[in-house]
């Protein structure tokens, strides 16, 4: 059953369209991202899961009832925000109740489950303390003991890691997926960051300019972007032009200009419709740079040399020239990276590729 | 010299005028004032100089003074109160809306680009004998005869309130600015109404401003000479008017100068017990 369902949602601003016709069913128990860039929409179709905005169009369901007409405070929701946005007069503890106190939920309940809720988030001993003492990613944890504690219908998280520092947030990316896998509740996350999107989810609705532009599992949304934007917002993308010249059974022939051909598993291009114009996508961490004396092997390879290379430690970025393409490529490094200005021989198999018909130029 | 010396010297330099000014504009003369409480006035108009109590035992035995501070008081109090009120809707409209927050706020000033005194007697030309309400209401043929509406209690209050109200908006608005909208969303999300989310989170959270707003309100209230003049009658006399009294009118000026440091007294002790609770740092937040 689907915990939340929209169907056909618009919302506009105005002359404005935030989000466009969309319809999204969000299966019980499970963690949904939707993920983007700044201005897609993202948090404005939460908020109006929430109840914060009304939708122009369209219909929200909670639990299979349409929640439309329900204002915020009778839809059960567990709402974790960015800033915290934990009452600052109050103490963690009275923050962790709140909620419960519009509950009809007796005293003694209350203490016992405030005292579990600080005890799952990890902070048993901070609930006399108040918010300003606590540090943000301990604050980030009261927040989302006080959303959970009232066992909410749907635990909606706004960006809620984007504050922290970058260590932090591992760790609190970790720990709220181990949270959320233990008590099953129906998460929707919205983030910016593909990193968190992809470690968390099980399901990734990539949005742009108020549409989705993909919805599928991380892997299928890393692996076989729908299209040019998700390519390149999910990890560092290659995007060549190419012309497919015809489907035969499993397999989709490509024509690359000044490249070899190229032949991709039907599976990985499964957009394409037959010949016609289509973009060739391979990931940076799916090129293999070797030096160009290196033993052939049964990978698809093009001579090109180093033009900038970015050190990261155990890995490092290569920005290359092959032909009259200029190509990226991340792999890890034992010791020295390749230096610039080397010959290469640049190596990918054509199943680690995918295929998306070309898009018209907006 | 080091850096550090000269960070800790630049402060004061900074200062300096503005602290000049107050020495020897309100620390000086109020030194003067407190020398002068203890002269005496001989009958023959001059001044006695001298360390006499008689004064001070005047302002604080005669009933006749502590009944016009209590009024003072009293009057302050209301008009706090009604301000409160009044401008706490005002504030928190004015900080929720979106886009036209600067029209409002500069309307909020605009008052005070017109003398208070004008503004005072204003309400003549409105509520007096021949004023806009008596017309309309006798036009209407609601009334037969003009009603004297003016040189009451009332009317004091309500002018008092037309001066002070910005004030109050102006101190509960900079607090209610600094709320973060996303609490009151939480505390929605968590189950409670807006009505409840408002009594729960924003009203405690906005209470420094309308207490800036209610200290500015009655100090200012309290220590009003305007107001009872242009719209009081003989009876609504308030403590300022006692100060004028004796200074200006029997040209009494040690007394005077009790009476103005007794009210100066008690004004202060309220100001101490707020900066004891608050902080003048609210207060100041609400100035600027």
């Amino acid at each position: 059953m689907s915990a939340v369902t929209l169907t056909d949602i618009v919302k506009r601003f105005g002359d404005f369209t935030a989000v466009h016709r969309m319809s999204l069913e969000i299966p019980q128990g499970s963690f949904v991202t939707l993920l983007g860039p700044s201005g897609c929409g993202k948090t404005t179709t939460l908020r109006m899961i929430a109840g914060l905005l009304d939708p122009s169009e369209g219909d929200i369901s909670i639990g299979g009832k349409r929640v439309n007409d329900v204002p915020i405070h009778r839809r059960n929701l567990g709402l974790v925000f960015q800033n915290y946005a934990l009452f600052p007069h109050r103490t963690v503890a009275d923050n962790v109740a709140f909620g419960l106190r519009y509950r009809n939920v007796g005293k003694d309940e209350i203490q016992r489950r405030v005292a579990a809720a600080l005890d799952l988030v990890q902070l048993p001993d901070l609930g006399g303390r108040y918010p300003k003492e606590l540090s943000g990613g301990q604050q980030q944890r009261v927040a989302l003991a006080r959303a959970i504690v009232i066992e909410p219908d749907v635990l909606l998280l706004d960006e809620p890691l984007s504050a922290l520092d970058a260590n932090l947030r591992e760790d609190m990316r970790v720990e709220l997926k181990k949270i959320q896998q233990r008590i099953g509740v129906t998460t929707v996350f919205v983030t910016h960051d593909q990193t968190e999107a992809l470690a968390m989810s099980d399901r990734i609705i990539v949005m742009s300019k108020g549409r989705v532009e993909q919805t599928g599992a991380p892997e299928e949304v890393y692996n076989t972007p729908a299209s040019e934007f998700v390519a390149t917002f999910l990890g560092a993308s290659n995007i060549l032009s190419a012309t497919c010249t015809g489907i035969d059974g499993d397999i989709v022939a490509l024509d690359l200009p000044d490249l070899p051909p190229l032949s991709v598993p039907r599976d990985r291009a499964p957009r394409i419709g037959g010949a016609g114009p289509a973009r060739l996508v391979i990931r940076a961490e799916k090129l293999d740079v070797l030096p160009d004396d290196a033993a052939p092997d049964d990978r698809y390879a093009v001579a090109g040399s180093v033009e900038t290379v970015d050190y990261q430690g155990q890995s490092a970025r290569y920005f290359l020239r092959v032909g009259r393409h200029s190509l990226q490529a991340i792999n890890m490094i034992d010791t020295h990276p390749l230096p610039i200005g080397a010959s290469v021989s640049v190596r990918f198999r054509a199943r680690d590729c995918a295929a998306l018909p070309s898009e018209p130029r907006t | 010299m080091t850096i550090e010396a000269r960070e800790r010297r630049q402060p004061w330099i900074l200062l300096s005028p503005a602290l000049t000014a107050v020495v020897l504009l309100l620390v000086v003369p109020l030194l003067f004032i407190v020398v002068y409480s203890f002269w005496l006035r001989s009958a023959a108009g001059a001044d006695t100089p001298g360390f006499h109590l008689d004064n001070w035992q005047k302002v604080l035995s005669d009933r006749f003074y502590r009944d016009i501070l209590l009024n003072t008081l009293k009057i302050a109090a209301i008009t706090t109160a009604v301000c409160a009120v009044m401008g706490y809707p005002a504030a928190y409209f004015i900080a929720r809306s979106k886009g036209n927050k600067l029209i409002l706020l500069v309307l909020l000033m605009l008052p005070f680009w017109i003398s208070y005194i004008i503004r005072t007697m204003s309400w003549i030309n409105i509520l007096g004998i021949s004023g806009a309400l008596n017309s309309l209401l006798l036009t209407l043929g609601i009334i037969s005869e003009p009603i004297q509406m003016l040189y009451n209690e009332v009317t004091v209050i309500l002018g008092l309130v037309h001066f002070l109200l910005p004030f109050m908006v102006l101190n509960i608005y900079v607090s209610l600015e600094g709320i973060d909208t996303n609490l009151e969303d939480a505390a929605n999300s968590l189950g409670a109404t807006r009505w409840q989310s408002f009594l729960q989170v924003t009203l405690p959270l906005s209470l420094p401003g309308l207490a800036a707003g209610g200290l500015l309100c009655f100090v200012l209230g309290a220590g009003t000479y305007i107001t009872p003049v242009i719209l009081g009658g003989p009876r609504d006399a308030m403590f300022a008017n006692l100060v004028f009294e004796a200074i200006i009118r029997q040209l009494n000026w040690p007394l005077g100068s009790a009476l103005s440091l007794a009210l100066l007294a008690v004004l202060g002790a309220l100001v101490l017990i707020y900066n004891r609770y608050l902080g003048m740092a609210q207060l100041a937040k609400g100035l600027g």
